[in-house]
């Protein structure tokens, strides 16, 4: 047999949609040179469910219960960005009080969404649930206290425009102040595990290693970005909310493999830590949790005419920039309800990242992206 | 020689003298298989739930708590359940083979039972080739993974089978050769002798021994497709590799097979490096002594926790002058003490990769057990403490050396940038 006879014997595989760690119905259509990547296409779609369609045939308030179910880990960063959308649409204030328990919320989320994340990388490395659910307990943390405040602990549908849908019980905040104390512990705990270890290092270090120039070409953002080492952190360079009152830094990478962005994921968590305190010491309770404009909206839903327009609301989402696009026709009903998805862009760079690197990190350079179906096909 | 200790071999071999002379022989043979065949699913049965409570606890977790008092009975419940469970055979498959890679792959995996030196005189058919016997049966297991992975036909499971292999050959070289060093010291092939020759001194004990039972435990867990090395089987990747088209009987005969190998391997590290059904060489009541000795000294603990683990540390050293622990209790002991090192190692790491797996093999395990031979020819040529020191620098040297020389260029400890 010839060179090229042996080498013309390559073996197509579906990663998925059925597939323990595809995280969600994705398919990755895979042709394989022994176990080296030739060719990955990645097959999305099996999960929509006409997220935009439905947001044009409802009116703007309506839309905030689907948006939980984008990225399902994350819901409280995605109301938060139809809520922005719709305030810079209708002009509409938000109190103070409000502004802050949107950030303490979104960055809790950021919490809780690099933690289960690095968990679930790990995962995929064959590390058996064990970093995954030392990840979860912390998770289940937050999510006690997203379910104090919203009543649901991943569906919050918490946040509304001019601010949220209801202050937080009493003894919330010192119960988010003890958390923030200690998360610390945990992310020592964590990295003491996982940061030095050989295998971790082995497996992750050189491996899918996304450049400067395609990541910004694949419009790539979040940590996977961070990760290769451009410095674009949408609550600096946007400064919405009250974000410019916080100091805090922005982690970059300086390879852009799985192992960088694991680690800005740990730093971003640590800074995150740091937005936390600030907040929740700065908080006080002088005004309501929703401005009276943004009240009279949520109680009356169909009398919000917003003018004609657009307007584009995004913000730092755990996994990238999460952009909520609206046109107003001056109906209740949004013309056009656009969203753009971080998981969707990032994973569009997938096959550069995997190209002759072997099946097993193509496992991993996915887990490493972050995506979540919900919102890669809304 | 106790009773207790003997118990199990009094009780049968009171049970054969109520026989006739002419019975006796076929008795003593149905006696020995009989028992291999009860036994042997009855451990594998409660590994899985050792391993399950195990891994549980490190991922503070409680594991099975209801069946059964602390989920004891949840084996029989996993038993019943895979019994009654639908086969299934792909479309295409080879339904023949299908069926047999299972059970080729549990058969060697009691074989081996046979000659597990479980006590003293307590080994079913004590071969004087009994070394030989082990890696001989064990490797018989890749001919089953690979029958039922290509059986199956299914991607993943082809994809898996041919890691499988490729694992399987590769760390059998490390594996034989780190038991070389033995059979030069000790002499024999017999697994009695070879856990008789470490009366004074566990082989572990000493420099080739130490470097020789590393060796040849991570060869034995690449072996039985333990984590870090279940690339076969990688879920994340492969879904289940070479048993992903198997359900029913048939899966539970892998996961028999599986443990019952990995069960193995502990007893096998026991009886070549880790004195085997023997005690350790000081007499255990010098031990209990000195424990009793520094739990009374401690200053840090409490005086209450001082006071009763002296107590108890006395106490154990007396029952122990009055009456040893018995052999199988040893060797029982040290084996699912091994064990639980090998759940360790799956509640905490991550899985190599393929290139990498074998890297470890060819790179590192082989060239070190070659060495190790050297070693053990240095340690048993030289009078005592020459050749002890010569074989200890030696690993020592060579382990660093290979270290060195395996560790990946690119890996580097980085610096992160904190932009505003």
């Amino acid at each position: 047999m010839s060179q090229t006879e042996l080498d013309a014997k390559l073996l197509e595989v579906n990663l998925g949609p059925q597939h323990p760690s595809t995280h969600g119905v994705f398919r990755m259509n895979v042709t394989l040179d022994g176990e080296t990547i030739v060719k990955l296409k990645p097959v999305v779609g099996y999960l929509h469910r006409n997220h935009e369609q439905i947001g044009e045939r409802a009116t703007y308030i309506a839309s905030f219960p689907f948006t939980d179910r984008l990225d399902y880990f994350c819901a409280m960063s995605n109301n938060f960005g139809l809520a922005l959308a719709i305030e810079k649409l209708g002009g509409i204030a938000v109190s103070e009080r409000g502004e802050y328990l949107r950030v303490i919320m979104a960055e809790l989320t950021r919490l809780l969404n690099h933690a289960a994340v690095t968990g679930f990388l790990l995962n995929d490395m064959g590390a058996f649930g064990t970093p995954l659910l030392y990840a979860f307990r912390e998770r289940e943390k937050i999510l006690d206290l997203f379910e104090a405040a919203s009543g649901s602990r991943m569906m919050c549908n918490y946040v509304r425009p001019g601010g949220v849908r209801q202050d937080v019980p009493p003894g919330w905040l010192d119960q988010a102040r003890r958390l923030v104390e200690e998360f610390p512990r945990f992310l020592d705990e964590f990295e003491a595990l996982l940061t030095e270890n050989e295998i971790i290092r082995q497996r992750t270090q050189r491996v899918g290693i996304l450049p400067k120039e395609l990541a910004v070409n694949a419009s790539a953002t979040g940590p996977l970005l961070r990760g290769s080492g451009v410095n674009y952190d949408i609550r600096k360079v946007d400064g919405y909310s009250i974000y410019p009152r916080f100091s805090f830094k922005v982690p970059l990478g300086t390879v852009g493999d799985v192992y960088d962005r694991y680690y800005v994921r740990i730093l971003e968590m640590r800074e995150s830590l740091k937005i936390l305190q600030q907040a929740l010491k700065e908080i006080n309770d002088a005004s309501p949790a929703i401005s009276p404009k943004g009240l009279a909206l949520v109680k009356a839903p169909r009398t919000f005419r917003p003018p004609k327009g657009e307007a584009y609301g995004r913000i730092e989402a755990p996994k990238g920039e999460l952009g909520f696009y609206l046109v107003s026709d001056g109906t209740p009903q949004p013309y056009r309800y656009h969203i753009r998805a971080p998981s969707f862009i990032n994973l569009t760079i997938l096959e550069d990242m995997c190209l002759g690197q072997k099946v097993a990190d193509a496992i991993i350079i996915l887990g490493s992206i972050d995506i979540v179906m919900g919102e890669v096909d809304r | 020689m106790t009773s207790l200790d003997q118990l199990f071999v009094h009780a049968a071999n009171t049970a054969l003298g109520l026989l006739s002379d002419r019975l006796r022989p076929w008795a003593s043979i149905a006696l020995r298989i009989g028992v291999i065949a009860a036994a042997a699913p009855a451990i594998m049965m409660y590994l899985t739930l050792y391993e399950r409570k195990v891994i549980a606890r490190m991922q503070n977790r409680f594991g099975p708590t209801r069946v059964g008092v602390y989920g004891l009975l949840q084996p029989l419940s996993d038993g019943l359940k895979m019994l009654i469970k639908e086969d299934v055979v792909p479309r295409g498959a080879d339904r023949l083979l299908h069926l047999i890679a299972p059970i080729l792959a549990v058969v060697p995996a009691i074989l081996l039972f046979a000659v597990i030196p479980f006590g003293r005189r307590m080994i079913a058919v004590d071969l004087n080739v009994g070394l030989l016997y082990v890696f001989a049966v064990s490797s018989i297991g890749s001919y089953a993974i690979f029958m039922g992975g290509w059986a199956s036909r299914n991607k993943f499971s082809v994809l898996g089978a041919m890691r499988s292999v490729a694992q399987l050959i590769s760390y059998e070289v490390p594996g034989v050769l780190s038991v070389v060093a033995i059979i030069m010291v000790t002499g024999t092939l017999s697994l009695t002798g070879i856990v008789e020759a470490q009366a004074g001194r566990w082989f572990v004990a000493t420099p080739w021994g130490f470097a020789g039972c590393l060796t040849f435990f991570l060869s034995g867990v690449a072996e039985v497709n333990r984590t870090p090395f279940d690339m076969p089987e990688a879920e994340s990747e492969l879904v289940a590799g070479f048993h992903t088209e198997y359900s029913g009987m048939k899966f539970a005969l892998w996961y028999m097979a599986e443990f019952l190998e990995a069960f193995a391997v502990c007893a096998f590290t026991v009886a070549f490096f880790l004195g085997g059904w023997q005690g350790p060489a000081i007499p255990f009541w010098a031990l209990a002594g000195l424990l009793a000795a520094i739990s009374a000294a401690a200053a840090k603990l409490p005086l209450p926790v001082r006071f009763v683990g002296a107590l108890a540390s006395a106490g154990a050293g007396l029952l122990w002058r009055a009456e040893p622990i018995p052999s199988w209790i040893w060797f029982l002991g040290k084996t699912y003490a091994l064990f639980f090192v090998l759940i360790w190692f799956r509640g905490t790491f991550p899985r190599l990769r393929a290139d990498q797996l074998m890297g470890l093999a060819w790179k590192f395990l082989l060239p070190l057990a070659l060495v190790n031979i050297l070693a053990a020819g240095l340690w048993s040529a030289m009078p005592f403490p020459v050749g002890t020191a010569l074989s200890a620098s030696l690993l020592v040297v060579s382990a660093w050396a290979l270290v060195r020389l395996n560790h990946p260029a690119q890996l580097d400890h980085r610096t992160y940038v904190l932009a505003d």
